[in-house]
């Protein structure tokens, strides 16, 4: 009679993807597939030069070719109030330039035309007469004594400088470090990547005259979001306006901005009354959208001699490019740095950073980081790793010997977070014992006296993912809760919406699996739906991992009140009162005999056709859910590598992750996202870079110079796991999207520092591009800073 | 891709085609792979006004040796084709050594030897390759066939001695002087990428003497280079460590590479004279067991 979880898709199940039978029959229905009746294309004209005065913009050429309906510059936006919008960061960006351009592949101008081939020839025929200005390509030159002023759009902006914030105690830390037997220092550079979804942003604005409705399709994470900042930019009635995430190819954090392309669509659907188009090329989506890291962090570790971390010195500057365009949970500029050293128990820590404007592409959280974890978490396992050399203490020890432990929770971290669980210590012993870590270690040894440079790397952490709690987090004013409304039919099928939006994730799989394990519908009688405003509940998007922390938490809880429900149908159905009955999975029964009873589906029939008296018929609901915290999960990632002495080329031998993000809804789908991490983690600490010259000419701006690993490349991965449940979630779960690409390129950087070791070299920037790996190994010094870019 | 407006003719033989690039007066661009002129054409670094597409041409696919030796790559040869001949390895070791490390298997499937050297992209695998093996490349014009010696083919980055109404029809390596040995390595941060550096070596030896050698440099200066000074350093020697040493560094003085986002200068330069005495110290016992 009980029903077998695993069978009907539950928790727990490998169930296959539900959304790959489209997908992988090339059946998927993204922006691009979209074709509506009287559609017109647009183009976007980007500039040449990072930093440069526009003196004036010709167009009469563009004009006069066959075909173009509109162009649209920065002046015709500036006379309806749409040249600047608001960012999600409390921030200006310009739509259109109308003064300068400030960045290179900056939005200029845009051009509407039958078809996209007339709108690309009649951008080339727009003639631009700029007066270039001096370039700032990174934080020194930004803050160097008449530095131009790069934001000199913005009244009482004086300087380059976004922001500068703090938090910790100074005086505390301070403190600790006068009692310190050693100080260990590391400065070190995160490059600036992209996270280069394989389809780019897109847009189809449909202003329909007779309704004046406003319909975008739209590549968006966060369809909700947009439809409020829609509303303010456009001055649009909200209910008029709506917003439709189809199929997205990919994400990773890029699609969360509001990006001029959207605007302009928009703009010029209404102006000109049709559908217009807008498909970004791969250059413009590497040149002008949401990217990740760029920033620069030094620090310094008081220790005690046996290894005890006693206090943490942080600062940062990043590099946020033209305009302050992240997402921000806005209470914290720096995003979430500030989780740094969460798993070790380390009483005080103070960190400082700074924000700065230069000559580049806007953004900085995007890629699979959640908001600068990335960055907090490479900084602390770097500082971790040169910390243990400078003390000759075993790397793996340091680690053990600073772990929060199992029974210490909940934890304050040294910066104020609250982390509730974990098992640190034996994630880390499964690990070693994985790899097979005293047997390298002898290897390695055996291999120096050959010449030969063998190196291990360890990596451990646990990341605040599920952002947020409405008390902390917001963007814009707007807290960040999620939804989920469940509609049960008469035959027990079912409907579930969110207000996530699925990008790869799996939502469409994993959100019926928390149904079925709530209520015993099978999962492949429920339909998941996310992305479409006028029908999903409102809902703050996918990023940051927390769709199965929030949005995945209101699947559940929405679940349950269904249930409660379906618990006075079952009694009213069995002719008792509710204390009568008890529940397993798809059924309530008679608690004084089982085997009379109702199934689910039986009840949802009823809630259709029989009714108790003065109840209200159907079987529907919606939830709302505000985490209490943000969930834990903890990640340990261990890898060994060969390094060439005479190349520099080093080649990743073995790869370990063991990851405890809680109870696994579907264990193969987390297991999907730790693998297509740690691929990430591999390519950053490997090759994938953007980097500009001093011009601020983008190198990287297409896959010839954006180098991203193949398959052919890319390393196998021993994936293991613990589950330690989250106290706090509905079912235990943890975010998980994320933390091998936030914990993974500390390890594949240790390792082949580990591998260098004895040459005095503490720290190599990433990516270690070979010339960068023999240069540090043959001249015994750090290669540190943004890579050298191209000369001439 | 959105590229610029441009007609299109698919000859159906050499004779057409030649006449076809006359007429269009220097504003045609042959189309053989297509795995360089339309990423150039998508990114509108190329316009062409007309596109002449040489698939349809029977009889230009093949790769193979005439009686005497001599090697022939007709300009339809993906490749692909050259990749997949598992005797390649024994009459042209550099070329076998050097076709799976072109591009990626996509590319692979459609580019060909003949449109790479046409490209003349400093960064091509085959042009250095040619160059150390002697090579040439058979052009047809209006004016009938005339032979060009890989060497001087290039002029400088993507430009070469081709007139506007002329198609290349095949590749030519001479047939050897004794037995032939070589080999080719590249240095690339992934499959796909361009060389950061390539090194082609071919050597001839008659007995254990080295009685002809060439080597050409991929990615270090603005053309293909042909360190031919280097490798004549060998002829009438037998191979040993010491000639080998003097070679490398004499190839990677002849390098000119510049600085980049692929790495500096040093280590690029290093990365010739490297790669140059691996290839000849793996050949090193093969000259010495025909001894
Ligand atoms: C992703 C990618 C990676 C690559 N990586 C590498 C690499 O690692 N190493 C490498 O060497 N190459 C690489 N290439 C280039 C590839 O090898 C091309 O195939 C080759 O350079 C050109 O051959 P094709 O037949 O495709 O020529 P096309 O693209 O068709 O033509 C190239 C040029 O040569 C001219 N041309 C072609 N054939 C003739 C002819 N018979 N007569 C006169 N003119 C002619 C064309 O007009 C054009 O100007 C890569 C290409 C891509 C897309």
């Amino acid at each position: 009679m009980t029903i077998d979880e695993v069978k009907i898709g539950g928790l727990g199940a490998r169930r296959s993807r539900v959304e790959d039978n489209r997908f992988i029959r090339g059946m998927g229905n993204y922006v691009d597939d979209i074709t509506l009746p009287g559609m017109l294309h647009m183009e976007i004209l980007r500039s040449p030069l990072a930093h440069a005065r526009i003196k004036s913009i010709d167009t009469s050429a563009a004009m006069a070719i066959p075909g173009v309906q509109l162009v649209l510059t920065g002046e015709l936006l500036a006379s309806r109030n749409l040249a600047w919008m608001p960012t999600l960061s409390y921030d200006t960006q310009a739509v259109l330039a109308t003064d300068k351009v400030r960045f290179q592949g900056q939005e200029v101008a845009c051009v509407v035309a039958d078809d996209p081939y007339i709108a690309k020839d009649a951008c080339e025929a727009i003639v631009v007469d700029y007066e270039a200005l001096p370039v700032i390509v990174n934080p020194t030159q930004a803050m160097a004594d008449g530095a131009p002023i790069i934001r000199d759009d913005k009244e009482n902006q004086h300087d380059n400088v976004v922001f500068d914030w703090e938090v910790g105690d100074k005086d505390g830390t301070d403190r600790a470090f006068a009692a310190a037997d050693v100080v260990s220092e590391l400065e070190l550079h995160y490059p600036r990547s992209h996270p280069s979804p394989i389809e780019t942003c897109g847009s189809i604005a449909d202003f329909d005259r007779a309704t004046s409705k406003l319909t975008v399709y739209m590549t968006t994470q966060a369809p909700h979001i947009i439809r409020a900042a829609v509303a303010m930019v456009a001055e649009l009635p909200e209910h008029m306006i709506r917003i439709v995430s189809p199929d997205l190819g990919g994400g990773f954090g890029n699609k969360v901005p509001i990006y001029p392309g959207y605007v302009v669509s928009i703009l010029a659907s209404i102006l000109l009354e049709r559908p217009v188009k807008w498909i970004e090329d791969k250059t413009g989506n590497l040149i002008s959208t949401g990217f990740g890291r760029d920033i620069y962090l030094r620090g310094q570790m008081a220790l005690r001699n046996d290894g005890k971390i006693l206090a943490v010195r942080m600062h940062t500057d990043s590099d946020h490019g033209a305009f302050f365009s992240d997402a921000q949970p806005s209470k914290f500029k720096i995003g979430l740095m500030h989780s740094a050293f969460a798993c070790y128990d380390i009483p005080v820590a103070h960190l400082t950073a700074r924000g700065v404007y230069t000559n580049k592409a806007p953004g900085g959280v995007a890629y699979r980081c959640s908001f600068r974890i990335t960055e907090a978490m490479f900084f602390q396992e770097r500082m971790v790793q040169v910390a243990a050399d400078d003390l000759g203490i075993d790397q793996a020890e340091i680690r053990r010997l600073n772990f929060v432990q199992d029974d210490d929770f909940p934890h304050r971290t040294p910066f104020g977070f609250l982390t509730d669980s974990g098992q640190y210590a034996k994630c880390l012993d499964i690990g070693l014992e994985a790899i097979g870590y005293e047997d390298f270690l002898k290897q390695k040894e055996e291999a120096r006296k050959n010449g030969r440079l063998l190196g291990i790397g360890i990596s451990t952490m646990t990341e605040p993912l599920g952002a947020g709690n409405s008390r902390e987090y917001d963007i814009l004013g707007i807290k960040m809760f999620d939804s989920a409304e469940l509609r049960v039919h008469m035959t027990g099928k079912a409907i579930l919406r969110t207000g996530a939006k699925t990008q790869g994730q799996g939502h469409e799989t994993t959100w019926a699996q928390i149904v079925a394990h709530e209520l015993g519908i099978p999962a492949d009688d429920v339909v998941v739906e996310e992305g479409d405003t006028d029908t999903a509940p409102f809902g703050m998007g996918t990023y940051a991992s927390r769709s199965t922390p929030v949005a995945g938490a209101a699947v559940s809880m929405v679940s349950r009140k269904i249930r409660a429900k379906a618990r006075k149908i079952a009694a009213h159905l069995l002719e008792v009162s509710e204390e009568d009955i008890e529940w397993e999975l798809g059924r309530f029964y008679l608690r004084s005999s089982p085997e009379s009873g109702v199934t689910i589906q039986e009840c949802a029939t009823a809630a259709y056709s029989n009714v108790p008296d003065g109840m209200e018929p159907g079987l529907e609901n919606n939830a709302y859910y505000d985490p209490p915290n943000l969930t834990w999960p903890f990640g340990c990632y261990i890898t060994t590598v060969e390094v060439d002495p005479l190349t520099g080329v080093w080649d990743v031998l073995n790869v370990v992750a063991v990851d405890d993000c809680g109870v696994r809804i579907n264990p193969m789908i987390v297991e999907g996202q730790i693998m297509g991490g740690l691929a990430e983690a591999y390519a950053i600490a490997n090759m994938q870079l953007i980097t500009f010259d001093s011009e601020g000419n983008c190198v990287g701006s297409n896959y010839m110079d954006y180098l991203l690993p193949t398959a052919w490349e890319t390393p196998g991965f021993e994936l293991h796991e613990v589950v330690t449940p989250c106290p706090h979630h509905p079912i235990g779960a943890k975010g998980v999207g994320e933390c091998a690409t936030v914990g993974g390129p500390a390890a594949f950087v240790n390792a082949v520092l580990d591998a260098l070791k004895g040459t005095g070299v503490r720290n190599i920037d990433m990516p270690l591009l070979p010339d960068r790996v023999y240069e540090a190994l043959t001249e015994g010094h750090d290669v540190s800073g943004a890579p050298p870019t191209r000369t001439g | 891709m959105y590229p610029a407006r441009f007609d299109y003719a698919a000859p159906q033989s050499i004779e057409e085609a030649v006449e076809l690039l006359g007429r269009a007066n220097g504003e045609a661009k042959v189309l053989a792979g297509g795995q360089s002129l339309v990423p150039m054409m998508k990114l509108r670094f190329a316009s062409p006004e007309m596109l002449i597409d040489i698939n349809n041409i029977p009889g230009l696919a093949y790769h193979s040796a005439d009686p005497d030796g001599t090697y022939r790559i007709g300009a339809l040869c993906r490749h692909v084709d050259l990749e997949k001949d598992e005797n390649l390895a024994s009459q042209q070791p550099t070329m076998a050594a050097a076709a799976p490390l072109i591009a990626d298997p996509i590319v692979r499937t459609r580019g060909t030897l003949v449109g790479s050297l046409c490209h003349s992209d400093p960064q091509g695998d085959w042009a250095s390759v040619m160059s150390a093996l002697g090579g040439s490349i058979v052009a047809q014009g209006p004016n009938g066939r005339r032979s060009i010696s890989c060497i001087d083919f290039v002029t400088g980055p993507f430009q070469n001695v081709l007139e506007f109404d002329e198609l290349a029809v095949e590749a030519v390596v001479p047939a050897p002087v004794g037995t032939r040995a070589g080999g080719y390595l590249k240095l690339e941060r992934r499959v796909g990428d361009f060389a950061t550096v390539g090194v082609a070596v071919s050597i001839e030896f008659s007995g254990t003497q080295v009685t002809r050698a060439g080597i050409g440099l991929t990615g270090v200066g603005a053309s293909t280079i042909c360190a031919g000074e280097a490798a004549t350093m060998l002829v009438g020697q037998d191979l040993n460590a010491d000639n080998i040493d003097r070679v490398a560094v004499l190839a990677a003085e002849i390098s000119q590479p510049r600085s980049d986002h692929r790495g500096s200068e040093a280590y690029k330069r290093h990365m010739v004279a490297t790669f140059v005495t691996r290839i000849l110290s793996k050949l090193l016992p093969t000259t010495q067991k025909v001894a």
